[in-house]
């Protein structure tokens, strides 16, 4: 029998994950940043946290912001634990979503990456839902209001969305139903299901030989051990050393225990859905929660499925061109969301302007409208005078919404304040 | 897609058969778990708002414990307005100086009748039942009643 193997047998399954040899040209930093390996570091130390924490935790609404003050007071380093968990959160939030990015940008999502990005999307899904979820566990004000919001935006959905909205509070308004049911997922159901997806998607990288690298043929392999192991354990030294300092410095913040009579002002959704609030403000509400969010989630599941005569994988941008067109797009997207924001809020007020119009055009489809034409002009602009091909145009609209969101959340989180007024 | 090209054939189908059972079972399942839980208490479903002398015409009556608001317009007419924004739900509040219920979240405003005066909220505030037994105003707070916008018939009088 192999004593010394199976001595080791837990550094082994974890060396295991990776192939044996590696391609040289795959482990540049610069190559994925670790964004993938930093948001599954993030996931361990939110699990094991999250255990933790969940033997100082009360679940129901006379308990539950009680053991979070008497957590942050009383139990040794609980503060402390409950920052690295709020901030891991965060973290994995903002990091996952920079993976999505990277592996668009790199062209790691065509042919047989296609069902990786999928479950990578469902992964992101599935990310942002628990941090929803964990969201409303300290029954304070703060996350009191913002699941009041966030459920009601479900209402909006034609013919489901009483049904769905119901569903995830259990009852007719935020109660200790919901508060118990959001435990469950956070706690149990979603942590699960994440592991799973996690492991297909893992399994898949291998079966499509590892992280997508600009040259295929040009293999020249290094041993795991050490060549990726060391650049792996020094990126989550610094994840794990940085994550302490902001977690022993900023405490994750705690409002007033949840009074559901009086609504905060102003009451803001948490910041990764500040943009869909932001839409809110502009648009009708189906247009901003029913059919703009299933457009882009489309997009976004469909693209791989596109036909592209030149793709380039591994390759940033596909080609110079694409980074320049990619520049553009990022300018143009920035400025033109940041106008037509300007441009709603403080002159085009469609239900005053057209009283006899349904609200669903003059606040909706309009609206929509005179976002989408210009920046339709924009990618016609970009295909007439660079010739842009139509992954060139795909990375455009990409960019271009991305870039709506990360404006719109800007200025939804800094720039509003009471009465959701623009700069107050 | 590739699903649909693929060939059906004997063991496809009762392979596809007992997966597409075995997800509709564990649906169903978790959908009764999470479906709403029905309260059968109806004890409370009348709110005694107190007696009809004590309410003077063109006046808003905060209830905020029972969610609504009673407003007493000029001809002596009474609406009991939720205070669950009709845009997402938080909860309004009449401001006196602009004669107006105004929502704090997305700042929507309604008219003393309900209405939208500013949006993004799109149709009226929900309003509750009155029912007037012996000089007592009650108001059922279990049945809100959802409308577009306010009609006269909507009004009780005592």
């Amino acid at each position: 029998m192999n004593t010394a193997g199976h001595s080791k047998a837990f550094t082994k399954l974890l060396l295991h994950l990776h192939p044996k040899r590696v391609n040289a040209q795959s482990i540049k930093f610069t190559r994925t940043f670790g964004l993938g390996g930093i948001s599954s570091l993030f996931f361990v130390i939110l699990f094991a946290s999250g255990m933790l924490l969940r033997f100082a935790y009360v679940p129901s609404v006379k308990g539950a912001y009680d053991s979070i003050v008497e957590l942050q007071n009383e139990i040794l380093f609980g503060q402390l634990l409950r920052n690295i968990h709020y901030w891991s959160g965060m973290g994995l939030v903002l990091v996952s979503f920079l993976h999505l990015i990277r592996v668009f940008y790199s062209q790691s999502i065509y042919h047989d990456r296609r069902k990786n990005w999928f479950y990578g999307l469902l992964l992101f899904f599935l990310v942002v839902f628990s941090n929803f979820t964990g969201y409303l566990l300290p029954w304070d004000q703060l996350s009191y209001w913002a699941v009041t919001i966030m459920a009601n935006m479900l209402t909006v959905i034609p013919f489901v969305g009483d049904f769905l909205a119901d569903m995830i509070r259990g009852s007719n308004e935020v109660s200790e139903t919901t508060l118990l049911r959001f435990y469950h997922f956070h706690t149990g159901l979603l942590p699960l299901l994440m592991v799973a997806f996690m492991s297909v998607h893992f399994w898949l990288i291998r079966k499509s030989k590892g992280v997508t690298v600009a040259n295929m043929e040009n293999r020249e392999t290094v041993p795991t051990s050490p060549h990726l192991l060391y650049k792996e354990m020094f990126v989550a030294l610094i994840v794990i050393i940085s994550l302490l300092v902001l977690s022993t410095l900023v405490n994750a913040p705690l409002q007033e225990k949840a009074n559901p009579l009086i609504s905060p002002n102003p009451s803001k959704a948490p910041w990764y859905f500040m943009g869909v609030q932001e839409l809110l403000l502009h648009l009708h509400p189906i247009f901003a929660i029913c059919v703009i969010p299933s457009a882009v989630i489309f997009f976004l599941i469909y693209t791989p499925y596109m036909k592209f005569s030149d793709l380039n994988v591994g390759v940033w941008f596909n080609s110079e061109k694409g980074k320049k067109l990619t520049i553009f797009s990022i300018i143009f997207g920035i400025l033109f969301t940041l106008s037509i924001t300007l441009f709603s809020e403080y002159w085009w007020n469609g239900t005053q302007l057209m009283p006899n119009v349904p609200s669903l055009i003059s606040t909706g489809l309009l609206l929509a409208l005179f976002y989408m034409i210009p920046a339709s002009v924009f990618l016609y602009f970009l295909k007439i005078k660079y010739q842009a091909s139509k992954i060139d145009l795909v990375m455009a609209c990409f960019t271009i919404i991305m870039m709506a969101y990360l404006v719109m959340t800007i200025v939804g989180t800094f720039f509003r304040g009471e009465g959701m007024s623009l700069f107050v | 897609m590739r699903l649909f090209e693929q060939k059906i054939n004997r063991r496809n189908f009762i392979k596809r058969t007992i997966q597409a059972i075995l997800s509709l079972n564990v649906l169903y399942i978790f959908s009764s778990l999470l479906s709403n839980k029905k309260e059968g208490n109806t004890l409370d479903e009348w709110y005694e708002a107190g007696d009809i002398n004590n309410f003077k015409n063109n006046h808003i009556y905060p209830y905020s414990s029972a969610h609504f608001y009673l407003s007493k317009i000029e001809n002596g007419g009474m609406l009991a307005i939720s205070t669950k924004c009709t845009h997402l739900g938080c909860a309004v509040q009449f401001n006196q100086s602009k004669d107006m219920f105004v929502c704090p979240c997305h700042a929507s405003a309604f008219s003393k009748y309900g209405e939208v005066v500013s949006p993004p909220a799109t149709r009226a505030l929900d309003i509750y039942p009155i029912s007037i037994q012996d000089n007592k105003v009650m108001v059922n707070v279990t049945k809100p009643i959802k409308r577009q916008k306010y009609e006269a018939s909507q009004l009780t009088y005592a």
